[in-house]
């Protein structure tokens, strides 16, 4: 198959917003199966990222839009007995094929997790060591890039004075920044954040949605959340999903005033999920 | 409230015979350390770790099975730990899934709790008999044997409580699986890993039976680890059944020796321990 007939869109039950016209897309999954050993979390998913936007899925818990956002950096590939069928493409590159250089993939489409996950070093290394991975730049100037990165995650001012301590000792919702800052330092082109709050207190939660909308500059963005008014509040695109399907997406001010599917205005008139 | 009064009564039955077993265990180890220390003690002189082994009737020292056992579980170690954290890291990390995995941990279990005495004999008959001779290597071999599963399994236990969360966010960055292996999974599971080592250490310096069939004994001082080689427990062992006073008095010392330096590893480890738990 060519990489061209991916870009086609196959006839779906979403209908694309129409303001999609002029958007880029980022990533396209097209046709996503994705299966946990014989159980088939994910039926034939069709969704875009747009380029510079915040795309946020929603749904009960076990829809599938963690799964769906894990597919996306290949994440489950750490895993056995667990296998994606479909297309999804990035830059017009699949990145399912078997070909696909997994660290490259994941160097491009960073990951913030619901836990805070701070490597066991210093705040500083915690940083510096993905900027390492990737380039070769003296003290000085890897001292700006990792200040630069804390800057972008809006934690230095907290953390300038104790760069030397461990990014353990950090709140938690310190050490979310901190991976944030950990993510951006590898510069990549796409973030998924998978509930990058629900560990988090409201102080902190508004911290790292104000984040979110500054970082979408630069960056194309999917967040997973349990929280709809988040949902509401960071992205411009949402994507409701039901039992491994895609059940509607749209812009997020459509899906939440007039959704078009009546299980998607059951779950954000809080009916049932 | 009849109800209550029961399991009151029950409860406290059930407290005291917890507290009265526990007294009847502690109590048997007290006593043994207190004989160790009032038999060992009192031949706890500088002679002991600067004269060799003395001929009956005479006065001498523990120097040589010190050094022995010092040269002896150094080498078991050295051989041993890179073989168990590595046979380790593959069974938490790279072989999880794995079928094979399954079939080493199983058979690394029962290595940990083979009788010593049977490798002992094993490797009399693949290193003493193919060389001719007892040798110290044959000896550090043979506690580099018991050395591996107690690492293996330490490693792979710590290796397997780091969370997987951390691995998924070191891929995330698009560390490759060995790099993470080395700068974020070994840093979580360092404390651990070194009490594994620590443990193994402890384990095997009390070893007797290994060596006796392997690096025997010498009453002299040697550095040859191609010749025999003393070592402490098999000293203490010979010494002990000897009928006199002198070689007994030099038993009781070593034992104490022993002893105090497998009690200060323990701490050691579980200094580290505890300092895994508070980062």
């Amino acid at each position: 198959m060519s990489v061209a007939s991916f870009t086609t869109p196959t006839p779906t039950a979403i209908s694309l917003p129409a303001s999609a016209e002029g958007l880029t897309e980022k990533v396209s999954v097209r046709d996503l199966d994705f299966f946990y050993g014989d159980n088939r979390a994910l039926k034939s998913v069709n969704v875009p990222l747009y380029l510079n936007k915040v795309t946020a899925f929603i749904g009960p818990s076990g829809c599938g839009k963690s799964t769906l956002l894990r597919i996306l950096n290949r994440m489950y590939d750490l895993y056995p007995n667990q296998r994606a069928a479909g297309h999804v493409t990035m830059d017009s590159t699949d990145i399912l094929s078997p070909s696909q250089d997994l660290n490259l993939l994941r160097a491009k489409v960073g990951m913030v997790f619901q836990k805070p996950t701070p490597f066991p070093m210093t705040i500083y290394e915690n940083i510096a060591f993905g900027i390492r991975l990737y380039e070769r730049l003296s003290k000085s100037e890897l001292d700006d890039r990792v200040k630069h990165c804390l800057e972008r995650a809006a934690l230095w001012d907290e953390v300038k004075d104790k760069m030397n301590a461990n990014g353990l000792s950090l709140s938690g919702g310190q050490q979310q920044r901190l991976c944030i800052a950990r993510t951006v330092a590898v510069r990549p082109e796409v973030i998924l954040f998978d509930e990058p709050c629900s560990a988090l207190d409201p102080i902190s939660t508004a911290k790292i949605e104000e984040l979110i909308d500054e970082l979408k500059e630069d960056y194309t963005i999917a967040i997973v959340t349990h929280n709809m008014q988040q949902a509401a509040r960071v992205s411009d695109y949402t994507a409701f999903m039901y039992l491994g399907e895609l059940v509607e997406f749209g812009e997020t001010t459509t899906i939440f005033t007039t959704p078009s599917d009546r299980r998607t205005q059951d779950y954000i008139t809080g009916r049932f999920g | 409230m009849a109800l209550q009064d029961t399991r009151r009564r029950r409860n406290q039955l059930a407290i005291g015979l917890a507290i009265g077993a526990t007294g009847f265990g502690l109590t048997w180890l007290v006593l043994i350390l207190a004989v160790l220390l009032w038999n060992g003690f009192s031949g706890l002189t500088l002679a002991v770790f600067t004269e060799m082994t003395p001929p009956p009737g005479s006065a001498g020292g523990l120097l040589n099975p010190i050094m022995g056992s010092l040269v002896m579980t150094f080498i078991a170690v050295l051989i041993g730990t890179p073989l168990g954290i590595l046979a380790g890291t593959y069974m938490a990390e790279y072989g999880r899934y794995d079928k094979l995995t399954s079939v080493v941990r199983f058979i690394n279990d029962i290595l940990l709790s083979a009788p010593s005495i049977v490798i002992g004999l094993f490797i009399y008959e693949v290193m003493v008999v193919q060389m001719g001779h007892f040798s110290g290597w044959a000896g550090a071999v043979a506690l580099a044997v018991i050395v591996v599963p107690v690492v293996v399994r330490t490693t792979e236990d710590m290796l397997t409580l780091v969370p997987d969360t951390l691995r998924e966010a070191a891929a995330s960055i698009g560390l490759p699986r060995s790099l993470m292996i080395q700068k974020v999974a070994y840093r979580a599971a360092r404390a651990g890993m070194v009490t594994g080592v620590l443990l193994a250490v402890a384990r095997i310096s009390g070893e007797t039976a290994p060596l006796l069939f392997t690096a025997l004994n010498n009453q002299f001082w040697s550095t040859d680890m191609n010749a025999p080689v003393a070592s402490l427990p098999v000293v203490i062992f010979q010494f002990a059944l000897s009928p006199y006073d002198d070689w007994q008095q030099l038993a009781w010392t070593g034992a104490l020796i022993i002893t105090l330096a497998v009690l200060a590893l323990s701490i050691i480890a579980r200094l580290l321990a505890a300092q895994r738990k508070s980062t």
